[in-house]
Formats: C-alpha cells, structure tokens, sequence
C-alpha cells in the first residue's frame, strides 16, 4: 500500500548566491516597458539581485522585447508555464483556464506570442531553470512560477490557507516560498515567519483600478524576513498605441487604460473577483 | 481455503490509482439526510435516508483538524442537504478558520437570516466562501420533474437572497439525457441568473453518474459493460490530476471515502480515519469511467 508522505516528488535545486535585499518579480506578458521600469526601479531601491519569476509572453506586443530587456538587463530568471509553452512551440498557453470564454482570450494572446517570438527568443525561453533556490542571511527562499509543486497552479489570497503553505515550506524545506503566476500579489506569513509571497505580475496591473504594476522587495527587517509590495508607475499609453498598432483586442487594451480586468475572470476565486470592476 | 500471507490470485487485482496529496476534503455534514429526493440522486438521498448519518459538530471539527494535519487547500461542504444540519453556521465559521469553504446545496433553505449570516462571512472571513446551488433546468418545468414540484421557485428565491448579500453562487446543472435544449445552454442560466440579481454568473456541468436513483430513473440509463476505466488509461503521467480522488477524500458519519461519488459503495471505503484514507484506491467503479472522460471534478 503506498501512503504519501509530503508533496515533494523532485529534488531540489542548489542554493545559489546570497543576497541582502531581493527583487521579485513575474508575468512580464509582453509588457516589456514595464519590465524596464521595474528594473530599474529595483535597481534605485538598492536591491542587490533581482529575479524574474516565469512568464515573458502573452497579452502585450512584440515578445522579443521583453526577453531582450530580461537578457541585457541581467536578471535572474526562472521558467513559468508561458515560457515553456512558446520555448517548446506548444499548441496552448497551458494557463489552466477551464472557462471558454478565458481559453478564448488565452488563445488569441498565445498564438500572437508564438508568431511573434523569434527562434533564438524561443530556445532562451525554452532553457529557463523551472525553480531556485536563494540564500537569503540564515534564510533559504524557494522561488517558483505557480507553486513549487505545479507550474500552473494558482496561489490566490483567499484560497491558500496557512496550514497548506506551512506544509509547503515544510516539504521544499524553505523558509519563504515566492511564486506568481495568478497576477494578483498578496503574503501570507505563519506565526513563526515562515510564509508565502505571490509578488503577482508586472505585465497588466492588478485589478484594483490603479495603472501601476507591482513587484515585491524581500529583506531581513528586524529579524524578520519581510516583503515590500511596490507599486510602479510606466509609460502605459506607449504599451496601449503598440497593443492596438498589433491588432490585440480592445479587452486587453482596456485592462492597460483602465486597471481593471476584463478577460480571464473566471478563474478567480469569487472573494477576488468582488473586487474587481467585472 | 488457506493462503501465505501477502499472496494475491489474479481476480484480486484491482485497478488502482496513487494518491499524490490531500487537496480536497469533503464532509458529508449531513449524511445522506436531505429535505427533497431528487429522482437523478445519484447518492440516493432523501428526508429519512440515513444510509450515512448527520455527522454531529465535534466529528466535523475533528475532520477539519485531520484534514489540516493532511495538508489540505480546500473543504466542501455537501450532503444530503447541508443547511438541514442545526450547526450549520458554527460548522462553517470552523472550516472557515481553517481553508477556503465550499458549500453544495439545492439552495431551498437558504432563508433571509441565512443569506445574511452567509454574506457577512464571504465579506470578512479569512478565507473564500463559495456557495453552489443545484438547478437542472432553467425553467420551473425542466428542473421540478427531477428535483420536485416547487424546488424551482424556492432555489432561485435563495440564489436571489445569497446574491443581494453580495455571494454569487454558482449554479451546478446536471447533464441529463433527457433534458430540455435549453437546459443544457450555458446562454439560458446566464441569462437566468442576472435576472435574478447575480451579476456573474457562473454555471458548474454535472456530467451524468449512472448510480444511485439515476440509474434506474425513466430517462435516464445504466452504464454500458465498455464503460470502465482501463489501466492503459492510468498510464497517462497526469491521471492522479486528472480524477479528483487523487488528491481528495470524503468524510462521513460512516467512514472515509474515495470521493464524494461513491460513499454507498463498501468497496471505496478506504478507513475510518483520514489519515488512513490518504492512499491508493481502486478506481474500478462504473463511476469512474464518467471523472475519466469528463475529466470531471466536484471541486472548482
Ligand atoms: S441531488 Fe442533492 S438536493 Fe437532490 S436529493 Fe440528492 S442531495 Fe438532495
Ligand atoms: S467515481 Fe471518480 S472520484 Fe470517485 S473513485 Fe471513481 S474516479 Fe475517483
Ligand atoms: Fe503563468
């Protein structure tokens, strides 16, 4: 009889470097002057490494300028389901969407970014690492693009409860685990300081009426290892003129202008989506 | 006849399916026990059906507990008729502390006071609270011939409830041989709902489980012999993922189940406890076949 024991079924990758005050961040979607904008917002904060959790493409124009601006930026990256998808020329963006009017809206951006994706951008996408490892002082964080045991799970706020993430840490033996992936941000920590981040997604904002993207800071703060939520402000019209002179639907375009979500709603919890405008 | 211990003959093999980890709990609050006995009740469930018991509130918070120590992201409430249960609201403030809480119901007893009570926890709970009323028709007509004269009207009357304190239930349909066009139309319960004050709706497809009063239902149909899962089915990587019992289970008064499908079946009780239950199972029930091929889960 076999009986399960943790969740863990890989091994886990090395710890690599250490760091003092790490940025995070994923779900570029295309959106490559944001990308710009968040790094270099980073970089003015002080952060000493800076990573990128997994989803170059979908939704915006020109994916190539996202990966050049990941690449000549120097950041740190890992794989998202996007990234493995466009790298190994797949048929769907594998987001999880179960809702066809979301798989609709899916498709349309996938098969734009797959067209539009360069044979040297796709193979870079392709060899992303799927998780890290980071030494932050004592503290190991666990970075992965859905959750760490599923690329295209999603970690939303109100559906991940705190015994679940103190068995995940448990299970990837790390203190903080970081992902992305459902593009809303939000943190959870357990009264030993153990605890999740979802740093959300640069590429669209947040469904909260705001035209700023955010990533997350993480540092040691009075011996706690703490996350900052960071709103950047980016040149969202430019990213609007270049959606429309693409032919990407208006929805999308919307979401840029507005901050609010108008496509991929069904998949949010219902807590999540009563916040938003749709 | 004896046999060395750990021997098997080959008509002992069953077919079986790993569990990957504990997403899912179900808790059959109350048993078997519900307020209508709808004639596609694919558990066979009814007001003096207690096959499965209520299960009384200190059980269910032990559930909740076992559940935790598991490692489990979500719990559902189901039934029978879960608002039947006199502890209702205590039961859910618990789950609620704990994990995201779904509730499936026929939506017939959800009164003012209730809908109230309900949207004041999905405002400010810890975690989310779903709610999912039964419809199987989008007209009086089309879902009382199964669900019985009158439930129509007095399940739109609580979705309307829930929806003016701010929940959005979805509504679950099951797919019925059959059913009216209409009736299986995405557009007609869309339409349906907004009337009744749900500004996104959202529908949840029953794919038809030939068990239970469904089977012998005029109108519906047993399972064909060719309906089963097979084990080359199995091979795929992601079946674990793909049938719900690989990472979910079910808590009743009677024991510990597969999934929340087959607690009439002695074969898929897996224990008494849940940590017990937390390993392979058999996946050769009729059932079964209908999760393969509709990839179908009771969650989400
Ligand atoms: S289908 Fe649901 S509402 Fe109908 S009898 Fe069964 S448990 Fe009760
Ligand atoms: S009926 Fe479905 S959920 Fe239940 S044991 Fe069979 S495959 Fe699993
Ligand atoms: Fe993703």
């Amino acid at each position: 009889m076999q009986r399960v024991s943790g969740q863990r079924r890989e091994p886990l990758p090395l710890v690599q470097g250490s760091a003092r005050r790490v940025a995070l961040f994923g779900g570029a979607y295309s959106n490559w002057l944001a990308v710009e904008a968040v790094v270099a917002d980073a970089r003015a904060r002080g952060a000493d490494a800076i990573w990128f959790l997994g989803d170059v493409g979908g939704f915006g124009p020109h994916p190539d300028r996202s990966i050049e601006a990941l690449r000549e930026l120097s950041v740190e990256v890992i794989q998202g389901n996007y990234d493995d998808s466009v790298g190994h020329s797949r048929l769907d963006c594998a987001c999880g969407y179960t809702d066809p009017r979301d798989n609709h809206f899916a498709q349309l951006s996938y098969d734009y970014t797959l067209a539009n994706t360069s044979a040297q951008g796709r193979s870079w996408l392709a060899q992303m690492p799927s998780a890290a490892r980071i030494q932050l002082g004592e503290r190991v964080v666990h970075l992965c693009h859905g959750s760490p045991r599923r690329v295209n799970e999603f970690l939303w706020e109100s559906t991940t409860p705190a015994g679940f993430i103190s068995g995940l840490c448990r299970d990837w033996e790390a203190h903080t685990i970081v992902c992305t992936h459902t593009g809303l941000h939000w943190s959870r920590r357990l009264d030993d300081g153990r605890g999740l981040v979802n740093v959300g997604a640069v590429g669209r904002p947040a469904n909260d009426g705001r035209r700023e993207v955010w990533y997350a800071l993480l540092e040691e703060v009075d011996g706690r290892l703490t996350e900052t939520f960071v709103p950047v402000a980016y040149d969202w019209e430019r990213l609007a003129r270049e959606m429309a002179a693409e032919g990407l639907p208006p929805e999308f375009i919307e979401t840029i202008t507005t901050g609010w979500w108008t496509t991929c709603l069904e998949i949010l919890p219902a807590r999540e989506r009563h916040r938003g405008r749709f | 006849m004896a046999t060395t211990q750990g021997e098997e003959g080959p008509t002992t093999e069953r077919l079986m399916l790993p569990m990957l980890y504990l997403d899912t709990l179900w808790v059959q609050v109350t048993g078997t026990v519900c307020n209508i006995a709808c004639k596609h009740c694919f558990i066979s469930c009814g007001p003096k059906v207690e096959r499965h018991r209520m299960m009384s509130a200190p059980d269910v918070i032990q559930a909740l507990d076992d559940g935790v120590s598991a490692g489990l992201r979500s719990i559902w409430f189901t039934g029978g008729e879960p608002f039947l249960h006199p502890e209702i609201l205590a039961l859910i403030d618990a789950a609620l502390q704990r994990a995201p809480l779904g509730i499936l119901s026929n939506g017939v007893l959800i009164d003012e006071p209730m809908a109230q009570a309900l949207g004041e926890r999905f405002a400010s709970a810890p975690y989310n609270l779903e709610l999912r009323i039964s419809l199987d028709g989008c007209t009086p007509e089309d879902n009382d011939r199964v669900r019985g004269r009158g439930v129509f009207a007095a399940a739109v009357a609580g979705i309307e409830r829930l929806a003016s304190h701010g929940l959005e239930p979805v509504v679950a349909v099951s797919l019925l041989d059959d059913a009216d066009a209409a009736s299986a139309d995405q557009a007609s319960f869309v339409q349906l709902l907004r009337e009744h004050g749900v500004s996104r709706p959202r529908v949840k497809w029953i794919p038809p489980f030939r068990i239970g009063r469904e089977r012998s239902r005029r109108g519906g149909r047993a399972y064909r012999s060719w309906e089963r899962l097979t084990a080359g089915d199995l091979l795929e990587p992601e079946a674990p993922l793909r049938l719900q019992c690989g990472t979910s289970r079910c808590v009743t008064s009677e024991g510990v189940f597969a999934c929340p499908i087959l607690i009439n079946e002695p074969g898929f009780r897996l224990g008494s406890q849940l940590s017990e239950a937390i390993r392979d199972h058999p996946v050769d029930h009729e059932a079964c076949h209908t999760c393969w091929v509709e990839a179908f889960s009771c969650s989400v």
